[in-house]
């Protein structure tokens, strides 16, 4: 069957409203998030109009996704190292090799380079592969094939072929994960025309990311973060898409914009809370979708707040983060005062004692106190004190 | 010699039964893949080289860093996450090394030392050093890219180089069956052009004997050689425990290698005088390792920043 023609999602030039928080908007009981909502229709968009109650895990949450796209189409395939193993990617593909059969779900011998080429193979004869990586660092054994053939072939082919793929892979963080098992590399892909790039931070948006991912054309990079596998926030039972080139505000706020890419989304609404208790009102932003990036929708904020720091869940030089301080820079430049910041990884590799692995990366705390000293345009040394419901997760080993 | 053997193999059981018994207290802030059971392929490969021959090796790492002489106190500092460590508390269990003992490190990604143990092969050959290069890896790095080009290269080159392929039939929880259509990895290094051999039972004597064959034939200039150690690894993938509750592999499966337990085997070999007293001074070794490394402290605040780059020369 030639699926992947059947199933285009609609054309990418649609005007994109500003942001999907409000009309469709659903606020989880005890949360600052506010959710977008989209419906399971791949060409038009409706609410979904019952309450959602269902709490789901962010793997559970990717795993019903999978197992939707699966279930609604014959052509999606998963596999990659593991996906069939007992610990089932941490469980992201539970049961899924005993439901749909070892043609659909395989676990695939360690060749990163030739299973990505293969997977492009598949895609170009009408498949929607997934491919799956339990860490990101192990998608540079896969550059040449996903940089000079996935992303380029619909171009250099004068659009005679497309290559649906989704490549789906973990960021590391903790417990000594260290300088190979810990990068978000992700801009990488950003850098490339031909490739989109999702990097879900909810339950909720890892569904319908997912979804929207799978029934995308092109190739696409699923960005996920080990730690984010551990949240849970409301999930519809229903099918959803959360579709390419819309962020989310996920907070309102006047005083400072603050964009947290991934991970760093969580770390950004911990600093919010902790602002308050200086007086500073912070809107928090999740872009969501990095590539195409819905830069309207972060303007638009800056513009009321002439504020931005972004954070980024990786190097800042340049990352994600740098990209979106540029646009928002050439966007604004001449028509508001504004002060920008950058926050990431530290510029060093990854150290696995826990001592320096603490200063690697930024938290709710350190980008409290970047944002308040952006906000008065001095280095004022508040940093807040630790709040222990704010607290990073606490990851234990051994992996 | 089996006393030597015995020591270094009892050592190295020894302090990963500690490094795993450590676990609990979460001083240990880093993945470990112990190397319980696999022992003796690094022992006996190991006690075929000289001290300036160099080994690359893996992230399953502590028995090639102890048997080729890395020094354990650093070794368990790293673990500990220590500034003594061997890379400051900055690499971690995964990323052991000892440039003085020979150990040139070991990554986290499957299979990427493979070339690099060649290419230090190749300076070596250029400069017509006498040292040799031992590669070692488990059964799946022989399944990336990079294990067929790095042995290309090794051949068309004649590198001094020895590979060690550590078969224990799985990665992580998949038996190499699942993994190759042809289980012979052997057969592969034979067809890129080298002398192959397998070694079945993960006898020490045995992988002493034929690892001095092959070595003096690869320091003669005979170029490269391949070894695949039949072995099988106790423990879980990562971590400290065992893991077979998760049904990927049955105790029975396991039992035959516990049976001929290399460290009772070399045990029996010894006067028993001697091996209480070795065994004795490998205790105080380990217990002091330990000690050093929960004395010594976290590097300071400043060390974030710093082996970035290595300070410009003059
Ligand atoms: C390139 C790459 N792919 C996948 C992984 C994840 N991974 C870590 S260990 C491992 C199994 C490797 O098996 P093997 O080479 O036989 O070594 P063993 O662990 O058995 O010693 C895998 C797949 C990785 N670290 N690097
Ligand atoms: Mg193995």
């Amino acid at each position: 069957m030639t699926a992947s023609r059947t199933t285009r999602p609609a054309r990418q030039s649609r005007a994109l409203p500003k942001s999907v928080a409000g009309a469709e908007a659903l606020r989880s009981p005890g949360e600052a998030n506010v959710w977008g909502f989209e419906d399971s229709a791949p060409a038009k968009q409706s609410e979904i109009s019952r309450p959602v109650t269902r709490t789901l895990s962010y793997v559970e949450a990717l795993r019903e996704a999978t197992d939707f796209e699966m279930a609604r189409h014959e052509s999606v395939v998963v596999f990659g190292l593991d996906v069939d193993d007992p610990k089932a990617i941490q469980g992201t593909t539970r049961g899924l090799a005993e439901k749909y059969g070892p043609e659909r779900v395989f676990g695939t011998p360690l060749s990163e380079d030739a299973m990505t080429g293969a997977a492009i193979g598949m895609a170009l004869a009408g498949l929607r592969p997934i491919h799956v990586h339990i860490r990101m660092d192990f998608l540079m054994l896969a550059m040449n094939q996903l940089v000079n053939v996935a992303a380029k072939c619909h171009y250099m082919y004068g659009g005679r072929v497309h290559v649906p793929l989704v490549v789906r892979a973990m960021i590391g963080k903790s417990w000594g994960q260290g300088a190979q098992h810990s990068q978000g590399l992700y801009s990488f892909f950003m850098h490339v025309p031909g490739f989109k790039v999702v990097a879900p931070a909810t339950p909720y948006d890892a569904k319908g990311c997912l979804a929207a991912a799978v029934r995308d054309d092109n190739p696409v990079l699923y960005v996920e973060h080990r730690h984010l596998h551990f949240t849970h926030g409301l999930v519809p039972e229903e099918s959803y898409l959360v579709r390419p080139g819309k962020a989310r505000i996920t907070a309102h706020g006047s005083d400072i914009t603050l964009v947290g890419i991934s991970a760093m989304q969580t770390e950004c609404l911990a600093a919010r809370h902790y602002l308050t208790t200086a007086g500073i009102d912070a809107e928090v932003i999740d872009p969501i979708w990095l590539s195409p990036l819905d830069i309207d929708t972060i303007a638009d904020s800056v513009e009321r707040t002439g504020r931005l720091l972004v954070v980024d869940n990786g190097w800042i030089a340049c990352g994600a983060g740098s990209e979106i301080v540029a646009a928002i820079a050439e966007r604004l430049m001449g028509v508001r005062d504004l002060r920008v910041q950058r926050m990431g990884f530290a510029p060093v590799t990854c150290p696995t004692t826990r001592c320096l692995e603490d200063l690697f990366y930024p938290n709710g705390r350190t980008i409290a106190a970047a944002a308040r000293d952006l906000v008065e345009g001095t280095k004022t040394g508040w940093v807040p004190d630790e709040e222990p419901k704010l607290a990073k997760l606490e990851f234990k080993g051994p992996f | 010699m089996h006393e030597q053997l015995y020591r270094s193999l009892y050592r190295i059981r020894r302090v990963e039964e500690h490094a795993a018994r450590a676990y609990p207290s979460d001083k240990i802030k880093s993945p470990v893949h112990l190397s319980i059971g696999q022992e003796a392929v690094s022992v006996g490969v190991c006690a075929a080289l000289e001290p300036n021959d160099v080994v690359f090796g893996t992230y399953r790492g502590h028995a090639l860093y102890l048997a080729k002489g890395g020094d354990l106190k650093q070794m368990i500092a790293e673990l500990y996450g220590k500034v003594t460590g061997c890379a400051r508390g900055k690499g971690g269990s995964m990323h052991l090394i000892d440039p003085e003992a020979g150990v040139m490190g070991a990554s986290a990604v499957v299979g990427t030392t493979i070339a690099n143990a060649v290419g230090y092969a190749y300076a070596l050959k250029l400069r017509r050093e006498p040292a040799i290069v031992a590669s070692f890896f488990g059964d799946g790095a022989t399944e990336e890219g990079v294990f067929a080009e790095s042995l290309n290269f090794a051949v068309l080159k004649q590198l001094p180089i020895l590979f060690v392929c550590e078969n224990n039939q799985y990665a992580i929880h998949t038996h190499q069956r699942q993994r190759q259509g042809r289980p012979d990895i052997c057969a592969r290094a034979r067809a890129l052009g080298m002398p192959a051999e397998c070694i079945e039972n993960n006898e020490l004597l045995n992988l002493v004997e034929r690892g001095k064959q092959v070595v003096g034939r690869i320091r003669s200039g005979l170029g490269p050689h391949f070894m695949e150690a039949m072995t099988y690894r106790w423990q879980e993938h990562v971590g400290p425990g065992a893991d077979f509750h998760l049904g990927y592999r049955t105790e029975d499966e396991a039992q035959p290698w516990k049976d001929s337990d290399q460290v009772h085997r070399l045990a029996d070999l010894i006067d028993p005088v001697r091996r209480t007293e070795i065994e004795t001074e490998v205790e105080e070794e380990i217990a002091a390792a330990f000690d050093f490394a929960e004395s010594s402290p976290f590097p300071s605040p400043a060390e974030l920043h710093e082996h970035v780059f290595q300070e410009v020369c003059a």
